[in-house]
């Protein structure tokens, strides 16, 4: 029986099927090799440790009025880049199942294949709730101050847990197109430019030069912005931010899902 | 054996640099990330030099020490993953059965590293002054920063082969990559020691050897002609280079004599 043809349910229950063990066979892997496990835990890590570590002088700037502190600051900046990242490195996986040809035998077997991205969505977030809760307890060990309410923090958890649904399908489609490990800068390099040209270090206002103008039309900035004002407990660009991660979202989906159907058409 | 010692280095130095310069994805991410990393740190930091104490006007000026340094981790995991390469297709075993001697194998195997040392160092240092830094040092300057980073990268090359002669595999050089990265990143870079508020984190950067790396490089541009940074910076990198030279003979050895 063709899959179009099957009642809602069952369809429903095959699609769950296929998207459940795709993500369980995709954490199983990641938790299981430590090589694959601690980069993803580690660059998040060390850029906490570096910037919250090294830099807090920097908030005794004219200007710098962040009330909840540099490690807060610092402490959201990791999150949203460990949510991006926790996307990319999926896509990563995705591309290593090309390699070895797992992807392909899939691909056969699937009643519905947009359930595989559904399958390397939830591992991308299963992947994102492991390292974000390191970070967020050693942060919270090393004295980070928290003004949020519960559903200023709610939101937070939202925005990045959007950002890594929507770096995961850019990362996908990258890879379901490329179908080789080769592509990991090609998925990595953009997210790290974008992130990177946010106000990492210091709030947008005392920005200068370039480097003002690039970040006032980069959209991380504002996600950036709304993160950081949910953690103390302001409201910042919020609407602005649930708006260009939902339309980031659902370009990269788009994205996402023709990548999946060019690997189909490539057999 | 001595006529036949420079035939060898020169044999297997061309080698390795054709080798290196016909790969732009050794030669380009190895150029392009540090100016990066620069350009959005220089300008992102820019407030910091408002702080009191700070030791520059412009946190170009105080950056670009760290752009060669970074480059140089470049070179390690260049000349690390070739080398791992050699081992892996064999290539060095068929090496062994010939009359090689191992010293030249190293240097040999070194020279593309430190071409690569050279080519990113100058790019870095004329992509500076382009964008405006002026070396305190003056042109003499110049020339005693490209010598400390050449080091600097050939040190960190001869780690490389170190751990590639040791592991003999070319994953084993990308694990190291982060460990490598986290020298970088607790050290110096961003702020100079005294300016550091927490004090576990001065205190890291303080016994990290990458501190005086960067700070020996930095002095050249803001400071002048400081002898105390350049003693430690040049003196930090021959003990690299050393350290890195003396674990990949031993690792050498090994691994020539189980062939």
């Amino acid at each position: 029986m063709r899959a179009g043809t099957a009642p809602a349910g069952r369809s429903g229950a095959r699609f769950r099927a296929v998207a459940l063990a795709v993500a369980w066979r995709n954490l199983h892997n990641y938790f299981s090799n430590p090589s694959l496990l601690l980069p993803g835990l580690f660059f998040p890590l060390l850029f906490f440790t570096a910037f919250a570590g090294g830099l807090p002088a920097v908030s005794e700037l004219p200007g710098f009025d962040y009330p909840a502190g540099y490690t807060a600051f610092q402490y959201a900046f990791v999150l949203l880049q460990s949510a991006a990242f926790g996307g990319v490195f999926t896509g990563f996986a995705i591309a290593r199942d090309f390699e070895h040809g797992f992807a392909r035998r899939l691909l056969l077997a699937a009643p519905r294949r947009t359930a595989i991205l559904a399958g390397y969505g939830l591992a991308a977030l299963g992947r994102w709730a492991f390292t974000a809760s390191i970070v967020t307890v050693i942060a919270l060990l090393a004295g980070m101050d928290v003004g949020g309410s519960g559903v200023d923090l709610f939101g937070l958890v939202a925005l990045a847990l959007l950002t890594n649904v929507a770096a995961m399908f850019w990362a996908a489609g990258v890879a379901m197109r490329a179908r080789t490990i080769q592509a990991g800068p090609a998925m990595q390099a953009p997210v790290f430019v974008v992130l990177f040209l946010a106000p990492v270090y210091v709030p947008l206002d005392l920005l200068s030069g370039w480097i003002h103008a690039v970040a006032t039309v980069n959209p991380a900035t504002y996600v950036l912005a709304a993160v950081r004002g949910l953690l103390a407990g302001e409201g910042t660009h919020v609407g602005l931010a649930f708006g260009l991660v939902a339309a980031l979202l659902a370009g990269l989906g788009v994205f996402g899902l023709r990548g999946l159907r060019k690997a189909e058409a490539a057999g | 054996m001595s006529s036949a010692f420079p035939t060898q280095v020169g044999n297997l130095a061309r080698r390795s640099i054709v080798r290196t310069l016909r790969q732009p994805l050794y030669v380009v991410p190895s150029l392009l990330f540090p100016l990066m990393l620069l350009a959005v740190n220089s300008s992102g930091l820019r407030a910091a030099t408002g702080l009191p104490g700070f030791p520059a006007d412009s946190y170009l000026d105080f950056a670009l020490g760290f752009s060669f340094v970074q480059g140089a981790l470049f070179t390690t995991s260049n000349a690390g993953t070739e080398l791992a390469r050699d081992i892996q297709t064999g290539f060095l075993s068929r090496l062994s059965l010939t009359p090689i001697r191992g010293t030249a194998l190293l240097a040999g195997h070194l020279a593309g590293a430190v071409l690569l040392g050279l080519l990113q160092s100058v790019v870095y240092l004329l992509v500076g002054i382009a964008a405006g830094v002026r070396l305190e040092a003056g042109a003499g300057g110049a020339v005693v920063l490209l010598a400390l980073a050449l080091l600097i990268a050939t040190g960190f090359g001869a780690l490389g082969a170190a751990l590639a002669l040791r592991t003999g595999t070319g994953e084993a050089i990308q694990a190291s990559f982060p460990l490598f990265f986290a020298f970088l990143f607790l050290s110096s870079m961003n702020l100079p020691r005294n300016l550091m508020e927490v004090d576990w984190f001065r205190t890291v950067a303080t016994y990290n050897p990458v501190s005086y790396l960067i700070e020996g490089i930095r002095s050249l541009v803001i400071t002048g002609w400081d002898g105390q940074a350049l003693g430690l910076g040049f003196g930090i990198a021959s003990a690299i280079l050393v350290l890195g030279l003396a674990a990949a003979s031993i690792a050498l050895r090994g691994r020539l004599g189980r062939t």
